[in-house]
């Protein structure tokens, strides 16, 4: 069922991924006669793998309460950044956290001229390593900050058996093939 | 324009499975109509090749694959040879596979890849090579792309007219070249003549890939040159070129040359097993080793064999006949109707042409030409079909297309001629940079060769490249031969000697190559499956690592209580499950080679520390953004100290 459903949410990319590229062939039509992009052109994130984990934009895709994010992800065009060999830890802001945005922060964000301020939003919520909610509390125990991609460090805190990044409570975490995606609750602005 | 590209959307709808890569067709006849021949061979960035070729590697034991047209080397397989790349033959998972009844060989002479059949066509599961130096024949899966089995060939020396399979992969031959003592024993090498033996090996294949012996034709002390089986009607036969049939066993490049004509030995295999089946044949000492490497295990095995089955050819009535063939004859080649047997007499200019059906008519009427040691020749005009004249100077190789014509190389005028069947005329030439000696059509050796291109395989390569010092790459070409004539398109240098190459359509192989190794089915005795589970362990002087490697970590990263005198066995497991997420695992001072390890998968190196001290191990493949930190320490004390052993990840 799970594999079926990975298959289903692939084959949707892929699908958008060749329409895309139709779209860009016409462009440029006039230039030259055939500008077809392979698939493998197109990014790590259009590889098609029914036998792998599942990588970190594959999991938020089948999420149904990571829509905004992946929407976000894709409005910046920052897929194959997920799916890289990273390693990478991902703090995923919830559906509902993205509504805590003041209104209309989040339509601002997602307009073509925005692009790249809402990358830098959204690469505020990766680390650039392989960070187990165990070794996180180790960051805890060792006083260590985490390095975000965005180059901004984040203090990592524990209340309880609870585990803070950023001020933001995790509150589930999964391992993927290329790292860990942990579940958070508010959007992590970057402080620049 | 609009209406194309709602069609190429239609079209990559419902082909998704596939990959968009689905617009290659109009992409490719949109070249092919080009008289551009640089647009021919071109390959875009990110799209695939059309074909795989497999180029055996000659002395360097291994197998590359190769994409045509581009001529793009995709990878080198190690099968007789140990490969530092990966560490094949220097992991203890994988030195079995070297192993033979001369103890650890670590290297052969590897020469014919053949892609396995399903009636008559490549079927794409395996392709099998022979190693000529120490008689063996290796299996490659086409799902891995990695060695799965070698068997060694007992009672043969010169593994050379090896190894070919039948229509339906039933059986994989294994020729003996350099006749012999059969069995082997101590006498004078001026006794050759009537003692020495040049055994046939037949050796079965289960639907598994599976490889035993099932016979061996116990043949006169010829040389056997090349081989090829029969297809369609002559399905059931086998036929071996041979030279040397003066048995002489000195000075043979003019000893060997008295006779005007050797032989094409015609080989019944279905009557002879079904002698062996009902009982026939004699059960003889031998001693050679089948090694196995189960996926499951990730580990080989070495099984040694204490017999084999032997057949007289004399006591099978109605199996074997020769048919004189003139001037030494190399290759051995049977058209993809399998109505003609083409031997091509290197020291000739012409081409002799077996008609099989006019074989089987002279066997009815006994039209015999004597016998060579009690097995019937058959008269040479009797099975004759036809002679191409003036092909060239010292003919080779002959492939074929899927239009009825043939192509033979010749080495000593060094080109290509392509010739009718039927006919027996020469349609075209076209030179080769420098004497070529195979040539390879995808699908060569079976019933539906594909006519698009043909490699040509070269033993000379001089000045076509940029300069390199004396020790030069040889060199293929490939050519178009999709038209009337032949069309030179590309060079390209290959790795060790290309004895022989296979081709096969990309579709046939592509969507079975395997991406990962799963952890779930990872059954390695030392496997370590997740970190909570690696540890160090000693028993007395060995100490194992139960090790982990995952972006960008070892664990464990610190290894204390390691002592001079200690064999340090390491067993590390990659613990990734996500395509081409590979780590390597180096270890200064081990005399060995580096583990290249995928995902999925344990390999086991050893180390034997010499030196007081902390010593680094460190990950030699660029896995990650922090590859650079991908690295540990172990601590060596002296002999005898008691430091106790303790090992951590913090």
């Amino acid at each position: 069922m799970k594999s079926t459903l990975i298959t289903m949410l692939m084959f949707a990319l892929v699908f958008t991924g060749c329409k895309d590229n139709q779209q860009s062939s016409e462009t440029t039509e006039s230039s030259t006669s055939i500008t077809e992009t392979s698939s493998s052109n197109k990014g790590q994130a259009f590889i098609e793998d029914e036998n792998a984990e599942p990588n970190a934009l594959q999991l938020a895709i089948k999420s149904s309460d990571h829509t905004t994010l992946v929407a976000a992800v894709q409005a910046a065009e920052v897929e194959n950044a997920l799916v890289n060999v990273g390693p990478l830890s991902v703090f995923a802001p919830t559906n509902a956290a993205f509504d805590k945005l003041p209104e209309g922060t989040l339509d601002d964000l997602l307009k073509p001229e925005n692009k790249e301020k809402l990358a830098q939003i959204l690469i505020n919520h990766v680390a650039p390593g392989n960070y187990p909610i165990e070794t996180l509390r180790k960051n805890v125990e060792k006083g260590r900050t985490l390095y975000m991609a965005s180059g901004e460090y984040l203090q990592v805190t524990q209340e309880g058996e609870d585990i803070y990044v950023g001020g933001t409570k995790i509150v589930g975490s999964i391992k993927v093939s290329n790292g860990w995606v942990h579940v958070i609750e508010n959007i992590i602005l970057p402080k620049q | 324009m609009k209406k194309l590209n709602s069609i190429l959307a239609v079209a990559i709808f419902s082909l998704i499975m596939v990959s968009c890569g689905n617009n290659n067709e109009s992409k490719r006849s949109g070249g092919a109509m080009s008289s551009n021949v640089a647009e021919k061979v071109y390959v875009a960035p990110g799209e695939h090749d059309e074909y795989y070729a497999f180029l055996s590697g000659g002395y360097s034991g291994n197998l590359t694959v190769y994409g045509l047209p581009s001529g793009r080397m995709l990878k080198e397989i190690p099968v007789f040879s140990q490969f530092p790349t990966n560490g094949y033959g220097y992991s203890e998972e994988t030195t079995p596979m070297l192993e033979t009844s001369f103890g650890f060989i670590p290297w052969g002479d590897a020469h014919h890849p053949d892609i396995s059949q399903t009636n008559g066509e490549l079927d794409g599961r395996w392709v099998f090579i022979n190693e000529n130096n120490t008689p063996r024949i290796a299996r490659i899966s086409l799902e891995y792309f990695e060695t799965e089995e070698i068997i060694e060939i007992p009672h043969s020396a010169g593994n050379h007219s090896s190894s070919f399979v039948t229509e339906n992969t039933e059986y994989v031959v294994a020729g003996t070249r350099f006749s012999v003592p059969y069995p082997q024993e101590d006498i004078a090498i001026d006794q050759m003549k009537g003692n020495f033996k040049g055994p046939l090996t037949f050796i079965a294949v289960d639907e598994n890939g599976g490889m035993s012996i099932d016979f061996q034709l116990k043949m006169p002390g010829f040389n056997y040159d090349l081989s090829h089986p029969g297809r369609g009607d002559s399905h059931g036969w086998f036929f071996f070129t041979t030279y040397n049939t003066e048995e002489a066993h000195t000075l043979q490049e003019v000893n060997a040359s008295q006779n005007d004509k050797d032989f094409i030995a015609a080989v019944n295999w279905k009557k002879i097993q079904e002698y062996v089946r009902n009982g026939g044949g004699e059960e003889i000492d031998a001693n050679y080793a089948h090694n196995v490497f189960n996926h499951s295990t990730q580990t080989a095995t070495t099984t040694m064999m204490n017999k084999v089955l032997t057949v007289d050819p004399r006591d099978v009535e109605g199996a074997v006949f020769f048919m004189p063939t003139p001037k030494s004859p190399h290759g051995c080649d049977v058209d993809p109707s399998g109505e003609y047997i083409i031997g091509n007499g290197k020291l000739s200019t012409d081409l002799t042409i077996h008609s099989f059906s006019k074989m089987l008519k002279a066997i009815e009427n006994k039209d015999f030409d004597g016998d060579a040691y009690g097995i019937p020749v058959l008269n040479f005009d009797a099975t004759l079909a036809g002679v191409v004249k003036d092909g060239g100077l010292g003919p080779l190789h002959t492939e074929f297309d899927d239009k009825g014509n043939a192509y033979t190389t010749f080495f000593i005028s060094s080109e290509v001629v392509k010739w009718k069947l039927g006919t027996w005329e020469v349609l075209d030439r076209q030179p080769s940079f420098y004497s070529v000696g195979h040539n390879m059509i995808p699908g060569g050796n079976s019933r539906k060769p594909d006519g698009k291109y043909m490699v040509s395989l070269n033993k000379i390569t001089k000045d076509r490249y940029l300069p390199t010092g004396p020790e030069l790459e040889h060199s293929a070409q490939l050519y178009d031969i999709s038209g009337e004539k032949m069309e030179l398109l590309l060079d390209f240098p290959t790795h060790g000697e290309p004895h022989y190459a296979a081709g096969i359509h990309a579709d046939k192989i592509k969507a079975n190559s395997k991406k990962i190794y799963r952890l779930d089915e990872n059954k390695h005795e030392h496997a370590t499956l997740n970190e909570s589970e690696t540890r160090v362990e000693r028993n007395g002087n060995e100490v194992h690592v139960y090790m982990t490697m995952v972006r960008s970590h070892f664990a464990p990263d610190n290894i204390e209580g390691i002592k001079v005198g200690d064999k340090v066995y390491f067993h590390v497991t990659n613990l990734e499950q996500d395509f081409d997420v590979p780590h390597g695992f180096a270890m200064i001072g081990a005399n060995n080679s580096e583990l290249l390890i995928m995902p999925g998968q344990t390999k086991t190196t050893t180390w034997e520390p010499t030196k007081v001290g902390v010593w680094p191990f460190y990950c030699t493949d660029f896995c990650s953004a922090l590859h650079q930190e991908m690295q540990g320490y172990i601590r060596v004390s002296p002999k005898g100290s008691s430091q106790e052993l303790k090992w951590s990840l913090d």
